[in-house]
């Protein structure tokens, strides 16, 4: 019933296909039930992800993220609609498919009184052919606290031997929920790294994150979700480009002496600039929305109006997360 | 999926860490006995190597052991000429399986789960299934040691029990181990870690002290032994003590326990979260 929301890159080789698809969930619905009024987490959510790909899943807390990520990981069963993962039902996912996928989760689910080193050669015995576990640790840089009892791990050592164990099984589809907390920049880079070097080595990767930094750096399709819902879809670079309908971003922080003009003449008082969003703080002036040319230098001129220079001025794209304050407004809980 | 790929390494193409195709129709999973006895060592190492689990699982036992045998408060249900130690290695037997199964068992899977352990583990080839068998063998290996260790400090107390009451106390505790690890999960499913914790130590004390385990429902008033006749753990006793001194097999204790075991793991089954 959808068409898979994105075409292949654009290629000059004609024989590239698109990427098959990994995951394919359409209309998602997940009711929980509890003891006051049934809680609708997921309220018909459709969305793919495709083999090579790093796919992400936006939204504030509660947005419906992590719940679609369960119903995809076989981890909760959906109320209705259909997920289809590597071709099968999640819920009813055989070991052969489940040794396929691979899972990081946003609190790590390690067991706390093991070392690092005891449970990753246990989980390295549940797969026919593990990556081998001297590989990963100096990857992933976990040797020096191989022998350090997880409970007395930092955030990121943790977050670290997750991705390993995540990654032992040598997955086809990964799934990382917010996969840089707690990592310092350094860790961060390394990890980074490698999932990129994944998805080129064909790995489909799903990631949920609030950092609109990592999405913007690392994904190549991004799902914005709101109350249970795809909000906004595309590409980065499509969901900020011009071709959008609020495209760009112009600041103006005016020089002290002209503040006075915000109250006396302020520029958003012309019919010309109504399908423009302002909003003022202190003597900075911002404007989003679909400006051109001539509408840039009419904001300059009042700006300069008495030949000082503001202090500041700048024209630029939309970021991911103006898109993104845009699309979950107010419903930020 | 050759043995030779690794994977992709900083500098280097990347290594063909093929998807599609025939190189996932080879099996990726290890064979299920392999997962399922992997998850047990993993789960009986972690047992025995926590402290608490092991005052909880050997010390109490053989303290219980050796109380009960200098002191003569199982006096009054001796028979037949049995001594003390007789008539305390049933009970004490019980109580380590309640302490591996129930207890033991039920603290770690709740915190498992808290940490979302469960939820991983579920997403590996392990899956559900292979989690709680796993679980399960695990109990079994502890009790194999329980057993071990509580019949060489009884045989120094001049415990000497037929060969045919050793064989026959096999499947029986394999039978109340079933059935209170279904009580265990049930527990550790559906409440928090903290509150897990609490009902389990709390519920041990209660039927080690007054729950038919250590002492026969004859020590009981009369009204209150046929409640706790209803009870698994005093199903349990009865059943191993019948066992080990000789007295005429009832079918009663064994219906009572087989209902806990089905009703337990039935509602485990039912309502057991494990995210």
């Amino acid at each position: 019933m959808q068409t898979p929301p994105h075409p292949a890159p654009a290629s000059l080789d004609q024989t590239s296909r698109p990427a098959p698809v990994a995951l394919q969930v359409d209309g998602l619905v997940k009711t929980f039930e509890g003891r006051g009024e049934p809680v609708r987490a997921v309220r018909g959510l459709s969305m793919a992800a495709h083999q090579g790909r790093i796919t992400a899943l936006l939204g504030a807390n509660g947005a419906g993220k992590t719940t679609t990520l369960q119903c995809a990981q076989g981890l909760q069963r959906p109320t209705s609609g259909s997920v289809r993962l590597l071709g099968e039902d999640p819920w009813q996912a055989s070991a052969q498919l489940r040794a396929r996928v691979g899972v990081m989760l946003q609190d790590g689910g390690l067991p706390q009184s093991v070392r690092p080193g005891e449970l990753l050669r246990h989980v390295s015995r549940l797969y026919a052919d593990p990556v081998p576990l001297d590989e990963l640790v100096e990857r992933l840089g976990i040797g020096p606290f191989l022998g350090t009892g997880i409970r007395r791990l930092s955030g990121g050592q943790k977050q670290r031997v997750a991705l390993a164990a995540a990654l032992v099984g040598r997955p086809d589809v990964l799934f990382l929920d917010e996969p840089s907390a707690g990592l310092d920049p350094r860790s961060r880079n390394i990890v980074f790294d490698l999932v990129q070097q994944l998805r080129d080595s064909g790995v489909c990767i799903i990631l949920t994150t609030h950092l609109m930094d990592d999405a913007a750096r690392l994904a190549d399709y991004v799902y914005i979700v709101n109350r249970g819902t795809v909000a906004v879809q595309g590409t980065v670079s499509e969901l900020v480009s011009a071709e959008r309908e609020a495209p760009l971003v112009m600041t103006v922080t005016l020089a002290p002496q002209d503040a006075h003009r915000l109250r006396e003449d302020p520029p958003w008082r012309t019919p010309r600039f109504t399908d423009v969003t302002w909003s003022v703080k202190d003597r900075t002036v911002t404007l989003t929305g679909p400006l051109d040319g001539a509408r840039v230098r009419e904001v300059t001129g009042w700006a300069t109006l008495d030949d000082r220079l503001p202090e500041a001025l700048s024209v630029q794209p939309r970021s991911l997360e103006d898109v993104f304050l845009e699309v979950s407004g107010g419903d930020v809980r | 999926m050759s043995r030779t790929q690794h994977l992709p390494t900083a500098g280097t193409a990347p290594q063909s860490h093929q998807l599609t195709g025939s190189a996932s129709q080879r099996p990726r999973a290890a064979s299920l006995s392999r997962r399922v006895l992997a998850q047990a060592l993993f789960e009986t190492m972690t047992m025995v190597r926590n402290g608490e689990q092991l005052l909880l699982l050997v010390i109490l036992p053989v303290m219980a052991l050796v109380g009960l045998t200098f002191t003569d408060l199982l006096d009054p249900y001796r028979v037949d000429g049995a001594s003390r130690v007789d008539v305390a290695v049933p009970g004490i037997l019980v109580l380590c399986v309640i302490s591996s199964a129930f207890s033991g068992q039920g603290i770690q899977t709740g915190f498992d789960r808290r940490y979302g352990v469960l939820r991983h583990l579920s997403t590996t080839p392990l899956g559900r299934s292979g989690l709680i068998a796993g679980k399960l063998l695990a109990i079994l290996a502890v009790l194999v040691l329980q057993y071990l260790v509580i019949a060489a400090v009884a045989a120094w107390l001049g415990w000497r029990p037929s060969g045919l009451a050793v064989l026959g106390s096999i499947p029986l505790l394999v039978l109340v181990a079933v059935t209170f690890t279904g009580l265990g999960m049930l527990i550790a499913g559906t409440l928090r870690a903290e509150a897990t914790l609490a009902v389990l130590n709390v519920v041990w004390v209660a039927l080690a002290a007054g729950g038919g385990v250590l002492f026969p429902l004859t020590a009981l008033p009369g009204w209150l032994s046929r409640l706790v006749a209803l009870l698994p753990s005093s199903a349990a006793g009865e059943l191993v003590r019948e066992c080990f001194l000789g007295t005429p097999a009832t079918l009663a204790p064994l219906l009572v326990l087989g209902v806990w075991a089905v009703l337990s793991w039935a509602a485990t089954v039912k309502w057991f979260r494990w995210v």
